[in-house]
């Protein structure tokens, strides 16, 4: 595998955030506070009238890539002390990484033309022998501290235990830009792995050298190096004891390949797993420093929302208490929590926002074209398509021609450890600890909101109850620190679950239409399908379908939206997929045997048959169940899901519903089964009896018995990690699939806590069998967010299998 | 506002000075400094704040610690004994149990709970007894793995 690639400036279009209520809110020195990514003077001025709008996908990559970590060599021992510190060029890794965002990821423009020059990761050496690895992405639960260990000790050919991971602490480890995308596994574990080859290499060259033999006689074995006989060796401590020496890694050096894996492609177990079942592990949440102060926030009454007047004296008198009062900014610091809570229900405040919208006019608001087109209108750097074909002729050869909207609702990433941070000034150098998927981003708002170089500012990143996309911004670090500033000592700050939901973001609600023509052989002639807001990432398809025209629209959203597991790709997904089904129901074929016809594609045409096989798709359902099949493709992963439901019509028997179209399409099905049942064919129906129904009309209520899903991603790093991702992932799933719905109105989150925003349990989740097709010829992709896409459209299949009623909109519930 | 000056968490009777309306969850938190108890939401929903109070799975986020101030709380620190790891601790990472982990010190407590009083629990049972507690990186089908293999032992 070759690393060269041309560097190139990719199609941007620079995208702003939703600054809603915030931008106007916040003035004062506090006025320059950003919830997202800075942007160059001549973005900032192009983008001014759309300042209103988010592009969810792109969005990320924006953050400024200017970071030039002025090292020398005596920097980094002063950082690190003696020994050995190798360093891998960063414009390659920073290349890679547009490149998998180019490539491998359908909604996310690359920031290429703003390449750092410098270093991409670094490894050291102590004098004990540690082999200290640093980089600055982000664990949050998708195990990439142990995959990447994992990755580095196979190249270092030592034990994994002898692998320490740094992670994302914006002054010990390299700029990143953070960890999305599922980019870690495909271009930082690359960039790791010859970082790590390349020290296996110096460090048997040093060795050779001390032991006074050939380096092509050094070994490394049982962690130590040996020459030929094993008649001399040495530790690595001995090798970098009184070391001083810093080294650039050459840019030729050869890695492992998968095939060749010995401790990559192994479920190694959670490197740091004891910490977590001993509740040892210290989250943002449970950091105290000494002198530490609590925070709260006073929160505007609705999106938008201006002040008016505050009275803050009453708590300005409260002992040990600190009152921020700054532009529409109010919060407090005090000692503890009681006392913050009091102090902040003793200021009176009077808001006033502006009338906004709610759930019932998002659809056609949503539809409505925005003017002079939005950011990523029509098509974008990853978003919709340039035209292939012509529709009208591919309509005009269809013998079928099919119209069908879907919808997607906002949902919320409700990580179970809310949004929270602990700020501390020291002289002038702010420190803030807090969970987020970018904390060199993190870093650029909090420089940008106080007016300091980035070398005033450490984020450090603790090990993180989760963000699945939802922790991108750094909202409740500049908050901390606004706190902190002020009262002269370390504030924490966590974010309650209320805040959490109400003003963090959301995935975006989306509306997609369809138009298509299918001739009666079962060949797809057109496909016109257009996008408005939910996104452009997993627009693209693997069908082959001669007309065809995708573009992605850009609407004005309500709510605040961002980055989800996954983006668009589950909206995407679930309109593609059930129109498809509906396309082969159109011309009675097997909704499989449909795709295959479709499909060309030889990792799509895998996962479908391994699903289909684990599934046991060619058997019949029984009489009130139904299955389900849906595929996809995105980051370069393949995903084929299967889904068994149950249907439960409230109507009794012989009802008007039982009667006519229905009664016969229920008798056809009787009588497949009965011919099946005859072969020996039964499908297995392995539900808990405390599953939970979901009712998906007045009169019908479904119950997921089984999924099995098929997954490829090239080559696995840890099957035991990438199938708990899968298992996750679908379970993560089912909720937007099923339930998940942000309800809104008037600028206010009407669902803000959990028991009115319903989340997957154990009574939701049905057995999930996951099936690893693993090509060790291929490199391997990330894994966390594709899983998800699969499951919401199997389902919508499967409910119509069962019960023939086809249901276009998620969440499926009916409300 | 009467205050409770004494816990029994863990087996040791620990000193303190708080209002008895203060939530257990903010008092093992912020006064105890045992943070493996975790708030998610602070209505008793999500389970992330689960100890056991007479061996019962009970939210500490909802309980004033007023009304269990004689009680016998045990928290996530309190299983591992002699530093040895408690079966269902053991049980979660042969299982792979976890992925982010903020819920896991919450799941084990309502798991050793649930297990304490049915010892060889099947699905049904493991899905309503765990019910009250939420795994939002979905790993609900490595802890039933966990909870019956312990089950099993």
């Amino acid at each position: 595998m070759s690393f060269d690639f041309e560097v190139k400036v990719f199609e941007v279009e620079p995208w702003l955030i939703d600054k809603r209520g915030r931008k106007k809110a916040i003035s004062g020195t506090f006025d320059k506070l950003k919830f997202v990514g800075q942007f160059g003077e001549n973005a900032m001025s192009d983008m001014q009238d759309q300042a209103d709008f988010i592009e969810v996908e792109r969005y990320e990559l924006y953050e400024s890539a200017g970071y030039h970590f002025q090292f020398n060599r005596r920097q980094f021992m002063r950082t690190f002390g003696a020994g050995i510190v190798l360093i891998l060029p960063l414009r390659r890794l920073l290349a890679q990484q547009g490149q998998g965002a180019r490539q491998g990821e359908s909604g996310r423009g690359g920031g290429g033309e703003r390449l750092p020059q410098d270093v991409g990761a670094w490894i050291h050496l102590d004098e004990d022998g540690r082999l200290n690895v640093f980089t600055g992405k982000v664990e949050i639960g998708q195990n990439i501290r142990t995959s990447l260990a994992q990755a580095i000790a196979e190249e270092l050919h030592v034990p994994l235990s002898m692998i320490r991971m740094t992670m994302a602490d914006t002054d010990l480890t390299p700029f990143d830009m953070g960890t999305f995308g599922s980019l870690t596994t495909p271009a930082m574990a690359p960039q790791l792995r010859r970082a790590a080859a390349a020290a296996r290499e110096l460090l048997i060259d040093l060795a050779a050298q001390q032991l006074n033999v050939e380096p092509g006689s050094v070994r490394i074995v049982d962690a130590r190096f040996v020459n030929h006989d094993k008649s001399k060796t040495l530790s690595f401590a001995d090798v970098a004891k009184g070391k001083k020496l810093v080294k650039m890694i050459p840019e030729k050096i050869a890695t492992t390949p998968a095939k060749d894996w010995t401790i990559a492609g192994t479920s190694v177990a959670k490197v740091d797993g004891r910490d977590f079942v001993t509740g040892k592990h210290q989250y943002t949440t449970d950091l105290k420093l000494p002198g530490m102060l609590t925070g709260k926030v006073v929160r505007p009454s609705a999106f938008d929302a201006r002040l008016v007047s505050a009275d803050t004296k009453a708590a300005e008198a409260m002992p040990g208490v600190t009152v921020v009062h700054d532009g529409d900014f109010i919060g407090v610091a005090a000692p503890d929590q009681q006392t913050a809570a009091s102090a902040v229900k003793a200021i009176a405040v009077d808001w006033k926002a502006p009338g906004q919208p709610s759930n019932a006019d998002l659809f056609d608001l949503l539809r409505k074209p925005v003017e002079g087109g939005g950011p990523g209108e029509g098509r974008g750097c990853g978003g919709g398509s340039r035209p292939v074909g012509s529709i009208t002729d591919g309509l005009a050869a269809a013998d079928q021609k099919l119209e069908q909207s879907y919808t997607v609702a906002y949902i919320a990433h409700a990580p179970l450890e809310p949004r929270a941070a602990v700020a501390q000034w020291k002289d002038d150098k702010l420190t803030v600890w807090t969970g987020t998927q970018r904390p060199f981003g993190v870093r650029n708002e909090l420089a940008e909101a106080f007016h300091l170089k980035e070398e005033q500012v450490r984020v450090i990143v603790p090990d993180t109850g989760s963000g699945y996309g939802g922790k991108h911004t750094g909202e409740c670090a500049v908050e901390a620190a606004r706190l902190a500033k002020a009262a002269g000592k370390p504030v924490k700050l966590v974010w309650t679950r209320e805040e959490e939901f109400t003003w963090g973001y959301h995935r975006p609600a989306g509306v997609i239409d369809i138009k298509s023509g299918v001739k009666k052989d079962g060949t797809i002639t057109a496909w016109e399908f257009h996008n408005y807001n939910s996104g452009a990432s997993g627009i693209q398809h693997k069908y082959n379908i001669p007309n065809q025209s995708i573009p992605f629209h850009s609407s004005k959203s309500p709510l605040r939206q961002g980055s989800y597991r996954g983006l668009a790709a589950t909206a995407n997904h679930f309109a593609r997929e059930s129109h498809i089904d509906e396309l082969a129901h159109a011309v009675e074929m097997d909704p499989l045997e449909f795709r295959l016809l479709n499909l060309k594609d030889e990792r799509m045409r895998g996962v479908l048959d391994a699903a289909a096989k684990a599934f046991g798709w060619d058997k019949t359902p029984a009489l009130d169940h139904g299955f389900g099949i849906s595929c996809g493709f995105e980051k370069n992963s393949y995903v084929a899901t299967c889904v068994e439901v149950a249907a439960d019509w409230l109507f009794p028997k012989g009802s008007e519903k039982e009667s006519g179209k229905e009664a016969a399409k229920i008798a056809a099905k009787q009588n497949k089964a009965a011919a099946d049942t005859s072969k020996g064919a039964s499908a297995s129906a392995a539900g808990s009896k405390d599953t939970a129904t979901f009712a998906v009309k007045d009169d019908l209520r479904i119950k997921i018995i089984r999924v099995v899903q098929a997954f490829d991603c090239g080559a696995v790093v840890n099957p035991l990690h990438l199938k708990n991702q899968i298992e996750g992932a679908i379970t993560q799933a089912l909720g937007g699939a099923m339930f998940e719905a942000i309800q809104f109105a008037n600028g206010q989150i009407l669902n803000p806590k959990f028991s009115l925003y319903r989340v997957p349990r154990f009574s939701d989740t049905p057995p999930i069998e996951v099936v690893l097709v693993e090509r060790k010829d291929i490199l391997s992709a990330g894994a966390g967010e594709t899983p998800i896409v699969g499951l919401a459209p199997a389902v919508a299949n499967a409910i119509f299998n069962a019960a023939h009623v086809r249901l276009r909109s998620l969440p499926l519930i009916s409300r | 506002m009467s205050k409770i000056t004494a816990l029994n968490v863990n087996g040791k009777k620990l000193k303190l000075d708080v209002d008895s309306t203060t939530s257990l969850l903010a008092v093992l938190r912020n006064e105890l400094d045992l943070t493996g108890s975790k708030y998610g939401c602070g209505e008793g929903e999500c389970g992330a704040c689960t100890v056991l109070i007479d061996g019962l799975p009970t939210k500490s986020c909802i309980m004033p610690v007023g009304r269990i101030a004689t009680r016998q709380i045990t928290t996530i620190e309190g299983l591992e004994k002699d530093g040895r790891l408690h079966p269902v601790q053991e049980a979660f990472l042969k299982a792979d149990a976890m992925q982010c982990a903020y819920c896991t010190s919450g799941m084990i407590m309502a798991s050793v709970g649930l297990l304490a009083k049915n010892p060889k629990p099947n699905r049904d049972e493991i899905v309503k007894g765990m019910n009250g507690n939420v795994c939002r990186c979905g790993t609900y089908q490595r802890i039933i793995t966990a909870i019956e293999s312990v089950g099993k032992a």
